[in-house]
């Protein structure tokens, strides 16, 4: 069986299970090592990608439910023209935000979302639209403090 | 409008598909399994081997790598788990070359111990926070000897006296001549002068780089997906594994029925390994389709059985009983009998998993005469002599690619090697006919055991009249971390393992007559350290309890810790200085309270308050933390900030809400929904000041933690008046 979607502006045809997690298929199928598994429940974010733009555990979408939408991953933002992405990549590397760094690409996925949607969020649309994405390093602090930092370079 | 997850579930909840994978867990890892290499005396290793070999031209030493494109790569010895330790290091060797923090590069050191070996362990070993402090010498000299032979290159070929050279920002020149060169066209011929013998090392005040705030090394890296964790690597042909383990530790494997495990499309493989049964497929989704598919039949004969609260219960009766001496002066039961005022206190401890956000996973390439290992581990030389007794092999035929981790908190410090012996393990099994990468689910990690060990305390302490402390008792009761393994000549004495009393048995406060006593006791449950060791339950106890003390002396709790500490100048320094940000004394909002703890760990000496507020559902929450570090010179500024925010994230999460429970043996939690690290809406705002210090530097990615929950408990008792003594807060407390 394969499934054929658009992953990061180019359209790939996969020889997968369409049972198969989303997650594994970007990973394993297509090579893209940036979304992480962190829980494979749903629970933690680390598998964050953007399916027609809307944030989506990977982990827990069959890549079958994908077929013909946009699926975007850390991978594409760079390339993407998103101009959220942008920000929220420059905001992160200012601040040094990362620790381990694992949890990150779904954390960006997820902030970039947001920032999207939402481009002066308040700290509770933050509380909102990240508490999905478990940091265990904690680097909270910063997290939110990027966000508030992108939201500023995108107005700039 | 909040960008909607079109798949989130509440996060309480684990979702169907997800229950079947979680109905294996647990591991069996006797540590005597695969113990048995001897552990060097602890001691410095050999110096800084500075070895030009040949076709090596571009490395003065063992720790620098300097490129014909002008790049200076330093070789971390350390495993980059998040601490910041590539950044740390490299920060150390460029101040000394006198590099251009732009032209600096960090990659993992290979396994060699004789070069390689963290001088405090004696083998080459990431752990106890120690990175910095014990590189802090060796990479200065590292990097002043690159100097001064880039400096005896540029002499030479300039024919000018060394002595006229300055280097600047990655630039040697002689100015006299107005002749100028980088780095990397010195390179060469840097490489073929002799390493001078005496070095001059820069005095404090002439750092440009210590001391700085400098960007990350591994920022960009890990913003953009490039970084690479052992759980990205992806050999050809390799086949994932996944291993059912005993759902109660100490079970082993009595039988299988691998048929329909088999069938699963993708399968192509189920073994037998001592830890369990492997299944091997192509990809994970193959991989645990085929381990859901497994029959497996336990021997429990020598499993655990018993509940946690059933062990806990033993735990307090052996409390009332006088226990192995872990401190003592004076004559603490005389003090007590004699006081004006005795109080007594009983905390409980949890068994607390790890949970670094990358589940573990070790990738093997096994071939008749040799063996390559991809994988984040802390403990390279024990990882490469345990890998090469499982595959049959000699240490040096064993070649550790170290990766970044995704987090480790201790979990990749097991003195067996847990994952990486399983890896290997199931290579053996399988002939060595293809890669294996093994990947542990997240309900692997949590049903895993290698737990921080669950403890009960029980505190006695006596006032006299004026209301100073004149007695004190304490007694610990918990497994051993350390009894069994290679550390054990090391870290055990007269049967108290130091981990289980390190911030119990050196208190910094003046009191006169004490007794700290130890239980050890057994049981097949992994016990491991976990991100500040025994300060994760010795300060919380004897910080609360202080607090406990001051309260009931009438004495304010800043002011009682600090008369007894005048022999302590950094203690009261940090303590001074947490108390002057905070404000503390100064009124607060209503409904806010604060709580005040200190803690040395790991040589670095940390305070801090919390402000804590009840939110409108009756929660408990913290608002802000203030906190005071004392870590020797700061190396890299931001990078000591950035730990004691997540320190404090991580040791809140804990003390709020993390717990590892067993009903008849088995483990209860199993992902995310039940094992609840803090999330952001939970985090507090944090300010963290730093001591300026000249001291040797020390480390920073443990002391954190463990001031955190004391500091929360001391707030909560004054808002609420409620003392919680049973961990996580959620037991009793809505968080
Ligand atoms: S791996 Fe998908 S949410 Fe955790
Ligand atoms: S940076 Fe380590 S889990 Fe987030």
């Amino acid at each position: 069986m394969s499934v054929t979607f658009e992953l990061n502006g180019r359209n790939v045809s996969l020889d997968v299970d369409p049972d198969m997690p989303l997650l594994w298929a970007i990973r394993e199928s297509a090579g893209l090592t940036g979304t992480k598994f962190g829980c494979g429940a749903a629970l933690c974010g680390a598998c964050t990608v953007h399916v027609d733009g809307e944030p989506t555990r990977s982990c827990s979408v069959p890549v079958g439910a994908v077929a013909g939408q946009r699926v975007t991953t850390v991978e594409g933002l760079e390339t993407g023209g998103n101009k959220a992405a942008k920000a929220v990549q420059a905001a992160w590397q200012a601040l040094d935000v990362v620790q381990c760094g694992y949890c990150q690409s779904g954390q960006i996925m997820s902030a970039t979302a947001l920032l999207s949607a939402k481009p002066r969020p308040t700290d509770a649309d933050i509380d909102e639209a990240m508490s999905g994405n478990l940091c265990r390093c904690a680097t909270y602090v910063r997290i939110r403090a990027a966000i508030h930092d992108a939201a500023r370079r995108m107005e700039a | 409008m909040i960008p909607g997850f079109r798949n989130e579930r509440p996060r309480t909840e684990l979702p169907a598909a997800s229950r079947r994978d979680v109905l294996r867990g647990g591991l069996l890892a006797g540590a005597g399994l695969l113990i048995g290499f001897t552990l060097p005396a602890r001691g410095p290793a050999p110096a800084v081997a500075a070895t030009a070999a040949a076709g090596d031209a571009v490395m003065p030493n063992a720790f620098v790598r300097i490129a014909p494109d002008n790049t200076v790569t330093v070789l971390i010895k350390h495993l980059e788990m998040g601490q910041g330790v590539t950044t740390g290091l490299t920060t150390i060797l460029a101040e000394e070359l006198d590099a251009d923090w732009a032209q600096m590069r960090a990659e993992h050191a290979p396994v060699d111990t004789a070069k390689y070996a963290n001088l405090l362990f004696g083998i080459q070993g990431t752990g106890g926070s120690t990175a910095v402090a014990n590189s802090w010498e060796q990479l200065r000299k590292a990097g002043a000897s690159a100097r001064a032979m880039l400096v005896a290159a540029a002499a030479e070929r300039w024919k000018v006296p060394a002595s006229e050279i300055t280097v600047s920002k990655g630039v040697v020149s002689h100015a006299a001549s107005n002749r100028s060169a980088r780095f990397g066209e010195l390179a060469e011929a840097a490489a073929k002068q002799t390493p001078p013998t005496d070095l001059k090392l820069k005095d404090q005040g002439a750092f440009t780089l210590i001391g700085q705030r400098l960007p990350r090394l591994d920022s960009v890296a890990k913003t953009t997906g490039r970084a690479q964790f052992g759980m990205d690597v992806a050999l050809p042909d390799a086949l994932v594994a996944v291993v059912a383990r005993p759902t109660r530790f100490g079970a082993t494997v009595a039988s299988f029925d691998a048929t329909a495990a088999k069938a699963v499309p993708g399968v192509v493989d189920v073994v037998a390994i001592p830890q369990g049964v492997a299944v091997l497929a192509k990809g994970m989704w193959a991989a645990t389709r085929g381990r859901e598919a497994l029959t497996v039949r336990w021997d429990e004969s020598k499993a655990e059985t018993r509940s946690s609260d059933a062990i806990l219960a033993e735990y307090r009766k052996l409390a009332a009983t006088p226990g192995a001496v872990a401190d003592k002066a004076g004559d603490a039961a005389a003090a007590l009998a004699g006081a004006a005022k005795v109080l007594t206190a009983e905390f409980d401890f949890p068994y607390l998993a790890h949970a670094p956000m990358e589940p573990l996973n070790c990738t093997v390439k096994l071939a008749p005469d040799g063996m390559e290992i991809w994988t984040g581990c802390q403990f390279q030389t024990v990882d490469q002599a345990n890998a090469a007794r499982v595959a049959g092999l000699k240490p040096e035929q064993v070649r550790i690619h170290t990766l970044y981790a995704g987090g480790s908190f201790g979990r990749r410090a097991t003195t067996n090697s847990d994952f990486i012996v399983e890896a290997v393990a199931i290579a053996k099994a399988t002939g060595g006919k293809a890669p294996v990468k093994l990947i542990w689910t997240r309900e692997d990690d949590v049903r895993g055991g290698y737990y921080r060990p669950m403890y009960h305390h029980a505190l006695s302490a006596g006032l006299d009249a004026a209301g100073n402390l004149v007695g004190w008792r304490h007694r610990i009761v918990g497994q051993s971390i350390l009894t069994g393994t290679p550390f054990e000549a090391m870290m055990v004495k007269d049967g108290v393992d130091a981990t289980s009393v390190e911030g119990a048995n050196n208190l910094p406060y003046a009191i006169p007559n004490r007794s700290v006593e130890l239980h050890t006791v057994k049981s097949p449950v992994p016990v491991l350290w976990w991100r500040s060791v025994g300060s994760t339950h010795t300060a919380f106890a004897v910080e609360t309890f202080l607090d406990e003390l001051a309260h009931a002396a009438g004495k304010d709790p800043v002011a009682f810790r600090r008369a007894m500490l005048a022999g302590e100048p950094r203690h009261r320094a940090v303590l001074d200085l947490v108390a002057e940000k905070a404000g503390w004394g100064t009124p607060l909002p209503q409904g806010r309270a604060r709580g005040v703890a200190l803690h040395e760990s790991f040589h670095s000496f940390v305070a801090q308050v919390a402000e804590v507020s009840l939110d409108k559902d009756g929660r408990v929450r913290v608002d802000r933390v203030v906190c005071a570090v004392d870590c020797g010179v700061p190396v890299n500024p931001d990078v000591i900030r950035a730990q004691m925010e997540g320190g404090i994230g991580f040791g809140l999460g804990a003390i709020m809400a993390e717990q590892v429970t067993l009903t008849e043996g088995r483990v209860d939690q199993s992902n995310f929904h039940d094992y609840t690290p803090l999330r952001i809406d939970r985090m507090p705002t944090v300010e963290v000041h730093i001591v300026p210090s000249t001291a040797a530097p020390t480390g920073v990615g443990e002391p954190g933690v463990p001031p955190v929950g004391p500091a929360v408990a001391n707030a909560v008792f004054a808002l609420t008046g409620r003392r919680v003594r049973a961990l996580p807060f959620a037991k009793e407390l809505s968080v």
